[in-house]
């Protein structure tokens, strides 16, 4: 086997195909090696050193970053992350499951419309978008202002609700930003179940909860799936939702590591929690595939 | 799968459509209050005529309702970041485009040390999440630039700035491209190259009278998503930004820990609606071309 592809690879080498194919896709090579590759390796590097007096980093190698992530203060941040991941992405699915199989059963005609209509929120600028929901929150916003005239209507007294800055605030901005990144991988799963396996259900007599349990939710889970890894990760590493919406008092992994690379100047300590954060999603990542597949819905969406 | 709706499933899918496009309603309605506090909504801005403000409302203005509209080209910062967005967006969709376009050729139709390798790093944006990438760049940056400013005169110290968001942009648009670009190539019949090649024209001929107009539709979607991915990118810009190359959503998230106007709602209807056009356009044109 080792020789074959040695032989391959020594083939390949020299010919005219080799060397244009070099040629297309060195720049390539060349942005994902000094872009992406050696500042990953960078990061790995920097995260075993220190830093001096003025924040510049030293190079060096201890563990020292890697077990200050180890005080109560900053597992309890990690763990705040994974909890608040899991929670909104288990509240996108809950939400984004009934739209997509309402536009998936939409006749074929329309079904282009309505994904059209779940998309165009998604190109509007997150930034805007966090500021729309400051303007619906605030304690004088719109929907205590709704609230407070719905009361007004039924004759019952109101008292503005306090819903930002609040952890109920980040949760809801999470669940906006993202519920696309399920709604699609789920419709995609949806769409190709066959008609006749209801109707093969039905005459087996299965009523439609049952129909629904052991027909229609199998067949979502590679949607499911390919959706979580696209909520998860991305909720893992945010930092400007929580920033905004949540206040001084909800700090997540990507708040602390933004923190040590702008304001605290500790690079190292930042570099040892993004390999950590890394680990983290990776692990998650690769679990969640080997467990359930990986399947073409991720790449669809 | 068509098959009869419950009404309930019909009345949860209104809900949900609602619950996505409240926010953008508010944002566009805010746009034409006449409070400036913009906290409260005090109405549209009636009467057109000389500016007159009376206790945080506008009550007049020479545009009428569409007062903060008219606001926006007063405002150098709000300017100034609109261009170097458009700047970045350009040059880094120009310059991802190419690259990614011969990628995708190199990927999809040649054999050559390396491929996997090639195949693998274009993967990497996809699976590690952004902010880690943009503190990775910045160490990369800040390695260089304290090692080479050393060496360097005072004047021509280099630091961050539009030069070093521009070459990031290009960085993560890339992979995006080759992907469009190569499923483009992928149901490519070659044997019009291989005609145009009877015929007598040589590889590049071939190329830029053949090949390229066959797949122009797949480079120009894949220039579009390059664009709008460069407009709409704040983790990536956050980190590697500077002074004086502030970019739209850097500026925005900037005035939202500050009172903000309902300028701020003027800027961002005006920015859905181009957005929405776009990319109405682009979706026309694909319908077309497909």
């Amino acid at each position: 086997m080792k020789t074959d592809a040695l032989r391959r690879w020594l083939r390949i080498w020299g010919t005219r195909e080799a060397y244009q194919g070099l040629l297309l896709v060195a720049p390539t090579l060349l942005w994902m090696t000094a872009l992406l590759i050696i500042p990953l390796l960078l990061t790995v590097v920097i995260s075993f050193g220190g830093r001096d007096a003025n924040g510049d980093v030293v190079y060096g190698f201890s563990l020292a970053n890697y077990l200050r992530l180890l005080d109560p203060l900053y597992v309890g941040i990690l763990w705040r992350s994974v909890v608040l991941a899991f929670q909104t992405t288990v509240l996108v699915i809950l939400v984004a499951f009934p739209i997509a199989y309402f536009v998936a059963r939409a006749p074929a005609g329309r079904r282009n419309a309505y994904l059209f209509l779940i998309l165009v929120p998604l190109w509007t600028n997150f930034v805007i978008r966090i500021y729309a929901w400051i303007m619906i929150l605030r304690t004088q916003g719109v929907l205590n202002g709704v609230l407070g005239w719905a009361a007004g209507l039924i004759g019952l007294p109101f008292q503005p609700l306090d819903l930002y800055p609040s952890p109920g605030a980040v949760l809801v901005g999470m669940l906006y930003e993202f519920l696309p990144f399920m709604i699609l991988p789920i419709f995609t799963s949806l769409e190709k179940i066959d008609e006749s396996l209801f109707e093969a259900a039905a005459d087996l007599g299965a009523n439609a909860v049952r129909t629904f349990l052991r027909v229609t939710l199998p067949l979502a889970l590679p949607g499911m799936v390919a959706g979580t890894i696209l909520v998860f990760v991305p909720v893992m590493g945010s930092f400007i939702v929580s920033d905004i919406l949540g206040g001084r008092n909800v700090v997540l992994v990507g708040n602390l590591i933004q923190r040590q690379f702008l304001d605290a100047r500790d690079p190292a300590f930042g570099s040892a929690a993004s390999i950590i954060l890394m680990a983290m999603t990776l692990v998650v990542t690769i679990i969640y595939t080997r467990r359930f597949g990986f399947g073409e819905e991720i790449v669809r969406a | 799968m068509t098959k009869r709706r419950s009404p309930w499933l019909r009345l949860t899918a209104l809900l949900i459509y609602g619950f996505l496009y409240a926010p953008i309603l508010v944002l566009i309605i805010f746009a034409f209050n006449a409070s400036r506090t913009n906290i409260i909504f005090k109405g549209v801005i009636a009467e057109q005529g000389p500016y007159r403000l009376e206790q945080d409302v506008v009550q007049s203005a020479p545009c009428g309702p569409f007062h903060w509209f008219c606001q926006l080209p007063n405002n150098r910062e709000l300017v100034n970041a609109a261009r170097n967005t458009l700047v970045i967006a350009f040059t880094s969709t120009l310059a991802a485009t190419i690259i990614g376009t011969m990628a995708a050729l190199a990927l999809q139709r040649y054999h050559f040390p390396l491929k996997t390798f090639s195949e693998v790093s274009l993967y990497i944006p996809i699976v590690i999440p952004e902010i880690v990438m943009g503190i990775s760049v910045l160490t990369l940056f800040s390695a260089v630039f304290s090692y080479l400013n050393t060496a360097l005169p005072a004047a021509s110290r280099l630091s961050l700035g539009l030069g070093t968001v521009i070459v990031s942009h290009i960085a993560f648009s890339v992979p995006f491209v080759a992907l469009v670009v190569r499923a483009r190539l992928h149901g490519f019949d070659r044997s019009v190259e291989e005609a145009a090649m009877d015929l007598g024209a040589n590889e590049w001929i071939t190329f830029w009278r053949v090949t390229l107009p066959l797949i122009a539709p797949g480079v120009l979607s894949g220039a579009l998503l390059a664009f709008t991915l460069s407009l709409d990118d704040f983790i990536i810009t956050f980190f590697t930004t500077g002074p004086g190359a502030t970019t739209l959503p850097i500026y925005v998230y900037g005035l939202l820990r500050r009172i903000t106007t309902p300028e701020l709602n003027a800027l961002s209807t005006l920015w859905i609606l181009i957005v929405f056009t776009a990319l109405s356009v682009s979706q026309l044109l694909q319908r077309r071309s497909a």
